[in-house]
């Protein structure tokens, strides 16, 4: 077997222990079961509850609790709360998965270039990401919607655009650490590609935190949408649990029940990735436990 | 002289840092759909023929893209951002009105932040099992996941309508009819919730930082000399391994100015602060362009000294830095 055979072999042997630890880890389960069960929720949710978020059900301002109100209250529209936090995931989920997608991406490529090639692309590459580090990336993300035209699709865009510096980083120490051992040295003398040793040999080493910055990106791209739909950026048309915020935060002391429910739904799908992302980093390296 | 050399050094980069957010900001402008005078001029501002003009000329707009690189160089180079038209003030003023609010409510939440949350880092670092540990370990997760703007939603909740005790809203009271010492008690006042609104996301993530400084720091060898020396516990905890597990704490603290100032964004925005982030969300609701890209590059600039300024003193309390260069 090759080295490079044996060293996948160890990445592999050490993912099934790795799934072992975090399936023991009772925190992680629970997360994984809160974000498995909020996307459901938003896939087949608004079939099954079959009231439309964006109908008016009952009069305005409707307490949780009155008879003529549904379950969560009515907001200043007279549309059902509840039925808003149902159906206003599905923005909020994809554009957070298609953001984590990208600034992911962005930051890998980045990153692995900058730490395996070192030198001037390195020298380049990282005063790039000092420049996307130093704009602040909320205010950056909302000047890039606005002069885009604010959409889902800008949205997603932008909120990458922001957040892949952390990634870049990462991955350049992690390129800069495993670059230098033995195997990949190996890999080098019998004459292996670049291209294959950055893929083939140092990626998948590379693989264990990247995963669990994937998991916190995910919870952090989440908080960007929410937060540019609560400040009215963003696909207008389409109901999100951030704009369900956004929208009544005129009417907060009046009518508390209308930001309160959709506050909570991001805050458990946020703590749900952030707990998964946890168990992961615990069960990829058992040393940090508890730090 | 290697500090000297070495800070000469951070200045330049910090020198070109602000050079390059410059051009994006320029180039930001180039890849807005339409024509850039009307995108320079903001939506209020592109009705008014005798303005576009105005600005046309301004930047140059009729030129070759070099010239108009060179044009907004200079015009920046020389402080100008150009001028909202909603405000009909130059934008620079507009945000030198609006910094102080800004830098009290970052200054304040950060330092309620790293205070707090070294004190706990310290204290769990030392006693892991206790059950101030675990509720620390619980909050900085839940300080994670909660929605700044949320947070400062439900403080409000809280504090005006149930409980009726801290203002929620500006920055002091206009009826308020005192000596200096009220007013400014007035805007501590005012300042309670935003600052904890903001800080508490911190607060989670300082904690956290402390604790592992201090875990590693309290394992190393000159930590095990002090005791075995017979130093009382006192003094090898808060004097010989407090210093040495500040410095992340700190390096950490300069570096995330810049997420700070996007949280100000959202904390102003629900608190009607009048800082910087409530003129950022407004100048977008108006499509006031200038505003909004003065914002960033003053964003952008407030981060980069904060950098400079960390590294400085990372490089003064950090002997390992000071002498050999990069560890």
């Amino acid at each position: 077997m090759t080295d490079v055979g044996v060293a996948l072999e160890a990445v592999e042997a050490s993912g099934r222990g790795a799934l072992r630890m975090f399936l023991r880890n009772k925190a992680a389960v629970i997360g994984l079961v809160m974000f498995t069960f909020i996307v459901l929720v938003t896939i087949i949710g608004p079939g099954l509850y079959g009231t439309d978020a964006d109908k008016m059900v009952a009069r305005p301002f409707s307490p949780p609790g009155d008879e003529l109100a549904p379950r969560l209250g009515t907001d200043y529209l007279g549309r059902d709360v509840l039925a808003g936090i149902i159906g206003g995931g599905r923005t909020t989920l994809a554009v957070g998965a298609v953001a984590a997608a990208m600034s992911m991406s962005i930051g890998l490529l980045v990153g692995s270039l900058s730490g395996y090639y070192g030198r001037w692309l390195d020298a380049a590459l990282m005063r790039l990401t000092e420049l996307f580090q130093v704009l602040p990336a909320l205010l950056f993300a909302m000047v890039l919607v606005t002069l885009l035209e604010p959409s889902a699709r800008t949205v997603a865009l932008a909120i990458g655009l922001v957040s892949w510096p952390a990634a870049a980083r990462l991955t350049r120490a992690e390129f800069l650490r495993v670059r230098e051992l033995e195997y990949v040295k190996a890999a080098r003398a019998i004459g292996s590609s670049d291209r294959r040793i950055m893929l083939r040999t140092i990626l998948p080493n590379a693989m264990p935190p990247l995963i669990v910055a994937t998991a916190l990106t995910v919870g952090i791209a989440i908080l960007f949408e929410a937060g540019l739909a609560f400040l009215g950026l963003g696909d207008t048309s389409t109901i999100s649990w951030g704009s369900m915020i956004g929208n009544n935060k005129g009417y907060i002391l009046e009518a508390w029940w209308t930001v309160t429910f959709p506050g909570f739904a991001i805050f458990f799908t946020v703590l749900s990735v952030s707990l998964i992302g946890d168990g992961l980093q615990d069960a990829f390296n058992p040393k940090l436990r508890g730090r | 002289m290697a500090l000297a050399r070495g800070i000469g050094l951070r200045l330049i980069q910090a020198g070109g840092l602000l050079l390059a957010v410059v051009v994006l900001n320029f180039l930001l402008i180039q890849i807005a759909p339409g024509d850039a005078a009307l995108v320079l001029a903001g939506q209020y501002g592109s009705g008014d023929p005798e303005f576009l003009a105005q600005v046309r000329a301004d930047y140059g707009l009729d030129q070759s893209l070099l010239v108009q690189l060179g044009a907004y160089l200079g015009n920046v180079g020389r402080l100008d951002f150009g001028r909202s038209f909603f405000f009909n003030q130059p934008v620079l003023d507009l945000i030198a009105d609006r910094l102080f609010a800004t830098l009290l409510l970052a200054g304040t939440a950060l330092a309620f932040a790293m205070v707090v949350g070294v004190l706990l880092g310290v204290f769990t670092a030392r006693r892991p099992e206790s059950p101030v540990s675990h509720g620390v370990t619980v909050m900085s997760l839940v300080g994670y996941a909660l929605p700044v703007f949320w947070t400062g939603i439900m403080l409000i909740i809280l504090f005006a309508s149930k409980w009726d005790l801290l203002p929620v809203s500006g920055m002091s009271d206009l009826r308020y009819k005192g000596g200096r010492f009220g007013r400014a008690l007035d805007t501590v006042e005012h300042l309670i919730l935003p600052a904890l609104t903001l800080g508490i996301i911190y607060l989670a993530y300082y904690s956290r930082l402390a604790r592992a400084s201090m875990l590693e720091v309290l394992e190393s060898d000159y930590i095990r000399t002090a005791r075995a020396k017979g130093v009382p516990e006192r003094v090898v905890v808060y004097k010989h391994a407090l210093r040495n597990a500040l410095i992340p704490v700190a390096t950490i603290a300069g570096l995330q100015f810049g997420a700070l100032f996007s949280g100000a964004v959202l904390v102003e925005t629900v608190f009607n602060w009048p800082g910087l982030g409530r003129l950022a969300f407004e100048s977008i609701l108006r499509r006031d362009t200038p505003t909004m890209l003065g914002i960033l590059i003053a964003s952008a600039t407030l981060v980069i000294v904060a950098n400079l300024l960390t590294d400085l003193v990372y490089r003064l309390i950090d002997p390992r830095i000071r002498v050999g260069g990069a560890r």
